[in-house]
């Protein structure tokens, strides 16, 4: 394996995305709504509207907060009125919202790294250069994965900042991330990042543009979007041992996913499509 | 001159279609050989797999020695490529393309930078190496796709139709440039092209192919010798020559007809040695000779003859 090609692969990949506006658009966008918009709004939101206001819709919060697993129910104990709606919107509602990024990121470059340069008729050069079929398409998935998990732990900093800062009046201390993040981001995010990126592959062969592909991957949100309206129904409470299951099952699907993706990632199936 | 392709009865079928149908043929260092045929007779095919990123259907193909079947990595360290579309990344420069290129082929990274602003320089774009590609003219694109065919300094080059769309003005820069290359290097070159005149002036020989099959092999004159063995002079005289120079001409060994009149004959002859006697033989009765002009055959000519034949 020669990790030179690969990474330069990755990285030329990383400088064409960069031009390419459709594909870096979003993500500026959703980091910043994600870690600075929605955050503030929700942190903000119970210290300028009335207690009544706040009283009545933690009265809905109340009957979720009786169905959470006790080691949840637990960081809620002894806190006001204003903290646990802070808590539970910024701590627990958001949390399943960011795992749309991994996937996000991952699948909008991939999509550009392996349609987009076919519809660029850039692929026959790259056909010929001296590579292996397994360096050219390691570095296309590094192009993708490496900035996906980048970007996603970057608006996860940025999150805990703004969360920290914009409720310390309220809290008086630093009290995020909760344990139930970590394996959301350590865990879940790099499977999830994984997973669009195979996904988007296996895709890109079936398709012909680049807005094809991204839209054809970006569907796997609906997954993640699921998970958001388990949380919120509190039909699945995302704590430390669901978080985990849910990662291992989404890295078994990568393994499976990935394997399927380098049997066919072949110069000869590459070459009939251009 | 040792054989550094070697390609013998290779197939490729694409469903009911066979775009390579039982090619043979041999190419030795340092020749400019041409693949010369109409689009779908094989010819981008015939690169593909020969540097291995299709593997053919049946027949053997050897370059270097190495299989490009089963060892096409290494094949393509040692071929460049230039394709029909220049394929370059339009959103970077021209230092980037090549830089990128040059890292896959393997250049050390203390010689990379230098090796592109020499060939990047070679091929006259030194003034715009940061430029982005979009910017570039087509005639640009064209001589840049060729500095990344060459960056890594490959000993055989593939040019898969190097003036296609180009116009006249850049078409005969991209010539140039390739003819200065087998001089200049010494490399060999096999080039893909429907472009007769590109091909009769920069081929040593040529592979004319229809559908897939080879029709004809071989440099320019011995393909005409194979079309038409025997071959016509035009002679022009200052004043008509008479009746005996006529009659002499018409007897002399190894002429075959005479026809035409007054001060312009064509002469048909078994081979161009029998013309120095012919010269002769009229200067000998008095003829005033004003030109003699034995009859050439283009490539077009014998391409079209060729092709006439198969339909």
């Amino acid at each position: 394996m020669n990790w030179r090609s690969v990474w330069a692969i990755a990285k030329k990949d990383l400088k064409e995305v960069r031009q390419n506006k459709a594909a870096w658009g979003p993500g500026i966008a959703v980091p910043l709504i994600f870690a600075i918009l929605m955050p503030l709004l929700f942190i903000i939101l119970p210290q300028v509207i009335p207690v009544e206001d706040v009283e009545r819709e933690l009265g809905d919060i109340d009957v979720m907060l009786r169905s959470m697993p006790p080691a949840m129910q637990a960081l809620f104990e002894g806190r006001s009125l204003e903290q646990m709606f802070v808590l539970y919107m910024a701590g627990f509602t958001l949390a399943p919202l960011f795992l749309i990024m991994p996937l996000m990121f991952s699948t909008v470059i991939g999509s550009d790294s392996f349609v987009g340069e076919r519809e660029r008729k850039t692929m026959e050069a790259l056909l010929y250069a001296p590579t292996s079929d397994i360096e050219l398409f390691l570095g296309k998935v590094l192009a993708a994965v490496i900035p996906a998990i980048g970007l996603s732990w970057l608006t996860y900093m940025m999150y805990i900042i703004v969360v920290n800062v914009a409720s310390y009046p309220l809290f008086g201390e630093i009290w995020f991330p909760l344990p139930t993040w970590y394996p959301l981001m350590l865990w879940v995010t790099p499977a999830l990042a994984v997973l669009g990126i195979s996904a988007t592959v296996l895709i890109s062969s079936r398709v012909r543009t680049f807005m094809e592909a991204y839209q054809m991957s970006a569907s796997l949100v609906i997954l993640v979007l699921g998970l958001v309206i388990g949380q919120v129904t509190g039909v699945l409470f995302l704590g430390i041992g669901t978080a985990m299951a849910i990662g291992t099952v989404i890295w078994l699907v990568d393994i499976a996913l990935i394997y399927v993706s380098v049997k066919n990632f072949k110069r000869s199936a590459l070459v009939a499509k251009l | 001159m040792e054989t550094i392709v070697e390609v013998n009865g290779l197939e490729r079928t694409f469903g009911q279609n066979r775009a390579v149908d039982g090619m043979t043929f041999h190419v030795k260092q340092g020749e400019v050989f041409g693949l010369l045929g109409p689009n779908g007779a094989g010819k981008t095919t015939t690169v593909r797999l020969l540097n291995g990123i299709l593997p053919p259907s049946g027949g053997t193909a050897r370059v270097f020695g190495l299989d490009p079947a089963t060892d096409g990595q290494h094949v393509r360290q040692q071929t460049g490529v230039l394709t029909e579309s220049p394929a370059l990344y339009e959103r970077l420069s021209a230092r980037e393309n090549l830089e990128f290129f040059g890292t896959l082929a393997g250049i050390p990274e203390n010689t990379l930078g230098q090796r592109v602003l020499d060939i990047l320089k070679f091929f006259g774009l030194q003034e715009r190496v940061d430029d982005k590609v979009e910017t570039y003219s087509k005639g640009m694109k064209q001589r840049l796709a060729l500095a990344r065919a060459l960056v890594h300094e490959p000993p055989l080059l593939f040019l898969d139709e190097p003036t296609s769309g180009l116009d006249p003005e850049a078409a005969q820069q991209v010539n140039e440039l390739i003819a200065g290359l087998g001089q200049r290097n010494g490399q060999t070159i096999i080039l893909a092209t429907h472009n007769l005149l590109d091909a009769q002036r920069l081929c040593d020989r040529v592979a004319i192919l229809n559908k897939g099959r080879i029709l004809a092999m071989g440099s320019l004159t011995e393909l005409a010798r194979k079309l038409w063995p025997v071959t016509w002079v035009d002679i022009t005289f200052w004043a008509a020559p008479s009746e005996s120079a006529v009659g002499a001409v018409k007897a002399q060994r190894g002429v075959m007809q005479v026809t035409g009149q007054d001060e312009a004959w064509q002469v048909q002859v078994e081979s161009e040695e029998v013309i120095p006697q012919i010269v002769q033989t009229l200067a000998g009765q008095g003829a005033s000779i004003l030109k003699v002009n034995p009859r050439d055959y283009t490539l077009e000519d014998i391409y079209f003859a060729l092709q006439a034949g198969e339909k």
